[in-house]
């Protein structure tokens, strides 16, 4: 018999009576009055930095600044015409100072950002750039986890990511280190 | 037989500093963890629904099974099924071998090092890199992880320095971590760049739609997954989960429970392979469905691998992780571990003051304290009890059975433990207390003080 028959009939000998699913009514629970308030205070616990903006104009002279500056930047922000197109080889990712992406919405509970891959180009575009900046709207928000995949159909791309801060470890004596493999730093830019 | 616990714990705990370190540092992760839960009201609700979304998915593990694995091959994943260690290490020495790849990366899988597959690969010539920078630090020193989630939770920022000098070429006598770890990043992101195939871990499969959840705070999962041109993700049975709504109970659990982090940094979503990638699912049997058939013991595979059990339990924060000689050490290691090799793992119950505060941390409500003294009842009726343990197991087992014998055999413990302390203390009878003093004795039990005191 194949191993694959052979696991699922000895589980089905072995598991025990049907147990039914919980009924879930997340509506009972508390959310924040203000969720930019809320999101605001969890982004800084995790390590990232809020800036906020009134409208896209702000947010493409800053992105030509810094490119006239020197800085390698891959800006995939589609709201402000067409979006860098990103190399595939991780190769030649691995030199990206700088990388916009627009978020989806972010999570008050958490300060996550959830980033679909079709807003990345690359996958693995947010992990491998030094700096990460992610751009939302301030309408964008939701106040918990239950409602953020309530918003969502995980499966509608091959690929997605709640990101909530800058990569970090602390597994040298527990001394928290921002900056572990992914970005050392995760900006979140707010448009009102 | 290799040491048993007691032997491992005797060795960890000679350093009595590095004892006393140890156990502060897990118990300031427990506070941690405390501190993250206490702001979350509805807790108790969510952890009643984590632990009754588990017991439904074993309920209907095989028909879960079948969805996802059906749902995965209609999303272009190539589903592997292993029923026990070796099959699933040969499953991955096959994909490496088709492919002809040497560059390999791997992200934290508990099951992996279950299986032993880096020393398995090893055996033929295939050197995989781990990249979790604890892991990373405990493979260059040749041993494993002692934690499931902080894996070199035993070693001290002066031992990494020295490790990464010899490995990494880092200054000698430099301890700075922030130091050290940019170290790592530099070589890490060298063999993520270079890296042909990645595995990884699952941290939940969602049967509904065929995808996995990834957890990791440092990036390194995706780093791998995304750069390399094959990733082979490895789950146990028990990572299930009917539905993606799921996910808002579990993933707002799991990293309150393990750091007292509100949400892991990455919560990464893989449903289909990136164009031109393959994307490999072995999922893994290995003695679980024997688990489900024990009822006294399944609903441990309810288990997250959230290791608030670990920071929170006495015994393994004062005897290290190593003590445990197993894949998964702590408390729940000790119940999953007997049912991998009864034999082998039959001191481990025994690792335990059962005092339950194992139990009360888990998020998904296992009975933990409960399970490990079943562990011992059943070790031993087996016949598979060390000498010194059996004799108190046996005339423990006659006086629970005696319910008055019980209640006079107490009193006349707290009548020695109140006169004559140094005989409970004298260490070759009663090892616990080797490193502790004992608590004063209370002049009543609780029954006596309640008889005394009910006002009826
Ligand atoms: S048994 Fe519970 S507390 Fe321990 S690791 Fe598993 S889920 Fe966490």
């Amino acid at each position: 018999m194949s191993a694959r028959n052979t696991i699922i009939e000895t589980v089905a000998k072995n598991k025990p009576a049907l147990i039914p699913l919980p009924e879930m009514d997340f509506s009972q629970f508390e959310t924040p009055v203000d969720l930019f308030e809320a999101f605001s205070k969890q982004l800084l616990v995790v390590g990232g930095r809020l800036i906020e903006m009134n409208d896209e104009s702000g947010l493409s002279q800053l992105i030509q600044q810094e490119k006239s500056a020197g800085v390698n930047i891959i800006n995939r922000v589609t709201n402000m015409g067409e979006p860098d197109v990103v190399p595939e080889n991780a190769a030649a990712l691995h030199a990206v100072d700088k990388a916009y992406i627009s978020g989806a919405f972010g999570v008050a509970e958490n300060g996550a950002i959830w980033v679909w891959e079709s807003a990345m180009g690359q996958r693995i575009l947010p992990f491998i750039c030094q700096q990460l900046v992610l751009v939302l709207r301030r309408k964008q928000l939701v106040a918990n986890m239950h409602l953020a995949y309530n918003r969502i159909n995980v499966q509608e791309e091959g690929f997605g990511v709640f990101i909530a801060g800058p990569s970090k470890t602390a597994d040298i004596e527990q001394s928290l280190v921002i900056g572990a493999h992914g970005p050392k730093a995760l900006s979140v830019i707010i448009l009102h | 037989m290799s040491k048993s616990h007691a032997a491992l714990a005797a060795e960890f705990t000679a350093d009595e500093n590095r004892t006393d370190w140890h156990d502060e540092t897990l118990w300031w992760v427990r506070q941690k963890r405390d501190k993250a839960v206490q702001q979350i009201p509805e807790w108790e609700i969510l952890r009643q629904w984590a632990s009754a979304i588990k017991e439904h998915t074993l309920s209907k593990l095989d028909e879960y099974l079948a969805i996802f694995e059906r749902e995965a091959i209609s999303n272009g994943i190539k589903v592997h099924w292993a029923n026990d260690a070796t099959a699933h290490n040969e499953i991955i020495l096959k994909i490496i071998k088709e492919h002809s790849i040497s560059k390999i990366v791997k992200s934290k899988s508990m099951l992996t090092e279950e299986c032993h597959l880096n020393e398995y690969l090893h055996q033929s010539g295939i050197e995989v890199i781990d990249t979790d920078l604890g892991e990373r630090i405990v493979q260059f020193r040749g041993e494993p992880p002692s934690h499931i989630v902080l894996p070199a939770i035993h070693l001290k920022k002066e031992d990494v320095s020295e490790t990464f000098h010899e490995h990494l070429g880092t200054e000698k006598g430099n301890n700075d971590p922030q130091y050290l770890t940019e170290s790592a990043r530099t070589h890490l992101r060298e063999k993520f760049i270079q890296s042909e195939l990645a595995i990884t871990g699952v941290n939940f499969a969602i049967a509904e739609t065929g995808g996995f959840v990834v957890c990791t705070n440092e990036g390194n999962a995706d780093m791998g997954a995304h750069a390399a041109k094959i990733h082979i993700a490895c789950m146990g049975i028990e990572k299930i989960i009917p539905k993606a709504e799921h996910l808002g109970v579990f993933t707002r659990m799991l990293a309150r429970s393990a750091t007292g982090q509100a949400i892991t940094t990455y919560t990464s979503h893989f449903h289909r392979p990136r164009p031109g990638q393959e994307m490999h699912i072995v999922i893994v049997n290995n003695g679980r469905s024997r688990q489900l058939g024990r009822e006294d013991f399944r609903n441990s595979l309810k288990c997250i691998r959230c290791a608030a059990c670990f920071n929170t339990c006495p015994v393994y924060r004062r005897s290290g992780g190593h003590s445990y000689h197993t894949a998964v050490a702590g408390p729940i290691g000790s119940i999953l571990n007997p049912n991998l090799d009864m034999k082998a793992n039959a001191d481990l119950p025994f690792a335990s003051t059962l005092c339950g505060s194992c139990t009360n941390v888990c998020p998904v409500k296992i009975n933990i304290h409960e399970q490990l003294w079943k562990w011992r009842q059943v070790i031993a009726e087996e016949g598979l009890v060390a000498p010194s343990k059996k004799m108190s197991m046996q005339v423990l087992g006659y006086i629970l059975s005696k319910p008055s014998l019980y209640r006079l055999i107490g009193k006349t413990g707290r009548w020695v433990l109140r006169h004559m302390p140094l005989l409970v203390k004298f260490k070759s009878l009663n090892p616990w207390y080797k490193q502790r003093e004992m608590p004063e004795a209370p002049s009543e039990s609780f029954r006596d003080w309640y008889k005394k005191n009910r006002r009826s």
